[in-house]
């Protein structure tokens, strides 16, 4: 499978990224190398093998529900873009 | 042309944890912006998720309580997409496999005589963490983001759309409101948004199989809104289809002072979450032993309870549906029918009439809560039992509620006791009040022999007046029928 | 001093023949000589180091010190550490000091006591396998300064090379310690995925990255492994197993021992003089009494694909959370939330990191997850089950650990494909979750100097103990890893 502009477009969209049109057929053209290099993933029969998405075959630990942080808001906030009142500013976000 | 309604519901309830889902972070509402707010939950650099064992035993605990499957191995899924309240820039969500899966809620819908029984089939039931707030008062054109509520551990429970009117998707929400409650997991509380509903609706022509095309309106925290937002939308999509047009799927959200939805605008670009498993979290595991601790711990639940009722005490099966429609309630009852001791049994029915009465339209005129009621679950079985022994009339008893009501007494045997309020009995002291008011009242008495029945009723009010009211109605009834008729 | 090993550092240290401040200076000396050129670290702090070291020595007064304390290290800057500055390589987090500790920082550091001389440089969010995407520029290669050191850890290895660290810590999600320490000369272990926590470690691709010691000897990688593995409560993948001394088997014999040659592993691929270092290498191990026995893993050729599925897919979501609101970088020029996003992300990010980023996106979006990532991880189980069926007939497995030595600056940095095929002999072993180590075993010429080849171990779930002896058995009869580079 080879991407188009238009689906580079699309991911980069997804993945908010800004690709300007001038660098788009560049990075499609890598991509589209890099997904060469994956097709032949196609030309495996996995019929009947079970996905692993973790290298261990184990159930997951789970923790007691305790509250175990205290606030430490401006050690947090101190490497933030910006704030005020507490929170995080973001440019105005409409629902 | 006649439409049906096809109404499906997925309702998140914040499950009653002290710590957040993933972090060790306090759950606990109102702190100020940010400071509930740990590494975890701010997504920093290299942090890493662990599930809350409590969380997942809500989950158990609603699997069980709505007959559902509750997964051996269920897997936390990312939903992966941009937003501020989200500092992940993924959701962790279970998405292929849920804790819950099946399952099924029966519900009450109307009341009195038009009241009937429906069976909701839930989908499944799934974890999820909550997102953070956005706050979108003035900061210089810019929105504040408080992610306190990031992290929160969520059960989403998504019904089939079963649901045929807004009646019946309010009464289903409500009767997961208390359930969820009931079964301790959730607190329910709808303002600070710790129980809200999103409705999935459509309506197709009457008889057509296939639905029509759905819209979503997002996060109703209250009944009333659930009700206005699902009875104009409904509105809206009939007068849309009828005008020649056509319903795009769209998310809506409902605008309470306008009492209309809108479709929002930050979902308009086509989603596309890609859900992968959590690379960070291996599958939840869920022994039978496990299972079998939660259910141990179970209390009886609302429809085990209204067999129960109907069983034992003879009530009827609204009665025992309204008895069972909060935990509250049902305690409230409970509470009663112990405090009567050995009597309790015989005296049920009472009680059951007091609680969906006199107390129901009580707490209604007043705006409050069975849980906060005046008058305690004590009191009310003192009131019952002089009843139950002829100490007061009904109409008495009436007088010592509002007593207990308004505090005037610790007791209904305190209040009958300083009101003077106890029932005359004594037959020889009746019938001394019988003659009077015959005496006194030939006109009515030439009228009942004349064959008007309303004179006699204008005669047991004489007699009960001059007994100001205490005397023992079947007495005075039987004794005046005695001395007309001799 | 520089050539010592940790055992005899530890020594120096608990007899007062060196202070830890000392030792620590000696350090930075080192580091303020040659780092300008090499720039192997990103950030050194040398007042927090000597802090440190004065610490250190203080325990050590008070006699309750580690074997490892007052030891410096150097911290590839993938770890958070709180007060440093802690970048990932990348442009994104220039300016991000750290609020709080990795798992490996506290071990190391607080418990062990160790000195941390700085952070090291790395790939961009570790995605590399020469060192040439990292923001703050490329990192030379001490044994020839035009050629690249490996990846994605090739500061620490650079580090460790020129000896301006004892030692260091890396992560391999791919072969991001096995290969720089094959291109520099170093020994490096990736454990048992699971045995360090990676709490505090930012992720790349979650379920495949693990933290390793590199250092100068299988040994000496045995004492920090043994200080840096262990359960942590705060990363639910990290296995709660009893406390291991991973060096209590470096000096067992190792006679009886089956080490198995993937044929595909010697298939073709390989560069002629890197693969008669790893003969004369099999030649060693069978004087030394190992018995060699021919294993196949015929999905091996499909690891590298799987992993360019699999790893960017979790980066694309694990990178998601760099989106300039809560820390990071924020473009300056933004009109609307959607740009601040967009231009934060473009401007923060380097090429090879939105490359994989928008692989893995698409890889999992709407229409191709199955025939991508699903088929992936099929695949992934596949490569798993040949290592199952080949540890049935072996203890370890043995080969290359790259096909080549170390390439020049800007060789492969055209073609993101070509390089990410210099990864194929360790990607497996990322995969399967399985320990992997690369030990020194040899050197080809090019152009007149004399570069390093590394040598391969593999084994089965929780061996690192048994490949650190196999590792160490062989550096008692070879002195390969003693080698150093020269003008240093």
């Amino acid at each position: 499978m080879s991407l188009t502009l238009d689906q580079v477009a699309r991911i980069a969209h997804l993945a908010r990224i800004e690709v300007t049109p001038a660098e788009s057929e560049a990075v499609r053209d890598k991509l589209n190398g890099i997904l060469a290099m994956i097709d032949e993933l196609q030309s495996v029969d996995t019929t009947n093998v079970a996905p692993m998405a973790h290298a261990q075959d184990l159930a997951q630990r789970l923790r007691d529900d305790a509250v175990t942080e205290t606030d430490r808001r401006a050690a947090y906030q101190a490497v933030a873009p910006e704030t005020e009142a507490g929170l995080y500013l973001v440019p105005k976000v409409i629902e | 042309m006649q439409w049906e309604v096809v109404i499906g519901l997925e309702t998140h309830a914040q499950l009653s944890t002290v710590s957040k889902i993933f972090s060790g972070s306090s759950t606990a509402f109102g702190a100020e912006p940010n400071t509930q707010a740990a590494a975890i939950d701010l997504a920093l650099p290299g942090v890493l998720p662990v599930l809350n064992r409590k969380a997942v035993e809500c989950a158990i605990r609603f699997g069980l309580a709505v007959g559902a499957e509750v997964s051996p191995r269920s897997v936390f899924a990312r939903k992966n997409y941009f937003y501020p309240d989200l500092p992940k820039g993924y959701q962790i969500s279970q998405f292929e496999l849920p804790v819950v899966v099946g399952g099924n809620l029966v519900l009450q819908v109307g009341q009195g005589e038009n009241a009937y029984e429906k069976t909701v089939r839930l989908t499944r039931a799934h974890l999820e963490e909550d997102a953070g707030k956005s706050l979108h008062e003035d900061f210089h054109g810019k929105t504040g983001i408080d992610l306190n509520r990031a992290g929160t551990p969520l059960l989403e429970i998504v019904s089939e759309p079963d649901m045929r009117s807004s009646a019946e998707a309010v009464a289903y929400a409500k009767t997961l409101h208390a359930l969820v409650r009931w079964i301790g997991i959730c607190d329910g509380n709808m303002q600070e948004g710790s129980f809200r509903c999103d409705a999935n609706v459509s309506v197709r022509p009457k008889g057509q199989e296939a639905f029509g095309t759905r819209r979503e309106i997002k996060n109703l925290n209250s009944f009333r809104f659930l009700q206005q937002a699902i009875d104009y939308e409904v509105r809206w999509q009939i007068e849309t289809l009828e005008d020649g047009g056509k319903i795009e799927q769209a998310t809506v959200l409902f605008d309470p002072d306008t009492g209309e939805t809108r479709a929002m605008r930050s979902k308009e670009d086509a989603q596309d979450y890609r859900y992968f498993p959590d690379p960070d979290l291996l599958p939840l595991v869920i022994s039978d032993a496990w299972k079998a601790e939660v259910k141990a711990t179970m209390p009886e639940l609302p429809g085990e309870k209204r067999a129960r009722l109907e069983a034992e005490y003879g009530l009827s099966a609204y009665d025992a549906a309204t008895l069972t429609a909060s935990l509250e309630v049902a305690d409230y009852f409970d509470a009663a029918l112990a405090a009567l001791g050995a009597a309790g049994k015989a005296q049920a029915k009472t009680v059951a009439n007091w609680v969906m009465g006199e107390l129901s339209a009580r707490l209604n005129k007043d705006g409050r809560e069975i849980g906060d009621s005046p008058v305690s679950a004590a009191q009310l079985a003192g009131l019952v039992a002089r009843i139950g022994d002829n100490t007061i009339s009904n109409a008495i008893a009436k007088k010592v509620f509002e007593a207990l009501w308004n505090g005037d007494g610790q007791s209904a045997d305190e209040v009958i006791d300083k009101q003077g309020l106890k029932q005359i009995t004594d037959s020889g002291a009746i019938e001394k009040l019988v003659d009077e008011v015959l005496a006194a009242n030939p006109g009515n008495v030439a009228e009942y022999k004349a064959g008007k029945e309303k004179a006699f009723n204008a005669l047991v009010g004489q007699v009960m007046k001059a007994a100001k009211g205490k005397a023992n109605p079947q007495q005075v009834n039987d004794l005046l029928k005695a001395k007309l008729a001799g | 001093m520089i050539n010592a090993s940790l055992k005899e550092l530890s020594a120096a240290l608990a007899d007062k023949r060196i202070s830890s401040v000392e030792l620590t200076q000696l350090y930075l000396d080192r580091i303020a000589r040659l780092n300008p050129d090499l720039n192997a670290y990103v950030t050194v702090d040398a007042a927090r180091s000597l802090a440190a070291a004065q610490a250190a020595d203080a325990r050590r007064a008070a006699g309750n010190a580690h074997a490892l304390t007052g030891v410096p290290l150097a911290q590839k800057d993938i770890f958070c550490a709180e007060g440093w500055r802690t970048t990932c390589g990348s442009k994104m987090l220039e300016t991000f000091v750290s609020p709080y500790d990795a798992h490996v920082v506290t071990r190391l550091e607080k418990d062990a006591g160790m000195v941390s001389l700085g952070k090291t440089n790395m790939d961009e969010f570790a995605m590399g396998s020469s060192n040439e995407t990292s923001y703050y520029g490329p990192v030379q290669n001490p044994w020839d300064r035009s050629r690249v050191p490996g990846g994605s850890s090739g500061g620490s290895a650079a580090a460790v090379a020129a000896r301006m660290a004892p030692i260091a810590t890396g992560t391999d999600t791919g072969g991001s310690i096995r290969q720089p320490a094959a291109l520099c000369n170093l020994t490096g272990l990736k454990p048992t995925y699971g045995v360090v926590s990676r709490w505090g470690m930012i992720a790349f691709a979650s379920s495949l990255d693990q933290a390793g010691p590199m250092g100068k000897s299988a040994e000496d990688c045995a004492l920090l492994l043994s200080a840096m593995a262990g359960f942590d409560p705060k990363d639910s993948t990290s296995l709660d197993r009893p406390v291991e001394d991973y060096a209590r088997d470096l000096e067992q014999p190792l006679a009886g021992l089956k080490i198995g040659l993937p044929k595909e592993f010697f298939a073709d691929g390989m560069n002629a003089d890197v693969a008669q270092a790893v003969e004369a290498a099999i030649a060693e191990y069978r004087k030394l009494g190992a018995e060699i026995v021919e294993v196949s893993l015929p999905n091996m050729k499909l690891s590298v694909p799987a992993y360019y599925v699999i790893a960017p897919a979790e980066a694309s979501s694990n990178l998601s959370r760099f989106d300039g609101v809560r820390y990071g970088h924020r473009a300056a020029e933004y009109t609307d939330l959607t740009s601040l996003y967009k231009n934060s992300r473009a401007e923060g990010f380097g090429a090879e990191v939105k490359r994989r980023i928008l692989i893995g996106t698409y890889v999992l979006s709407h229409g191709y997850y199955d025939a991508y990532y699903l088929q992936a991880q099929k695949v992934r189980r596949l490569i798993a089950q040949d290592f199952a069926a080949a540890f049935a007939q072996c203890d370890v497995i043995l080969g290359p650990t790259s096909p080549d030595v170390a390439f020049r600056a800007g060789e492969k940095a055209a073609d993101p494909v070509q390089m990410y095929l210099s990864d194929i002999y360790t990607i497996a072993v990322n995969l399967a979750g399985l320990p992997g180590m690369s030990l020194p075993c040899g050197f080809a010429q090019r152009d007149g100097k004399r570069l390093p080849v590394g040598l391969q171990l593999i084994g089965d779930y929780f061996s690192e103990a048994r490949l650190l002896n196999v590792a160490h058995q062989y550096q008692r009869a070879t002195d390969w890893h003693q080698q150093m580079p020269e003008g240093l």
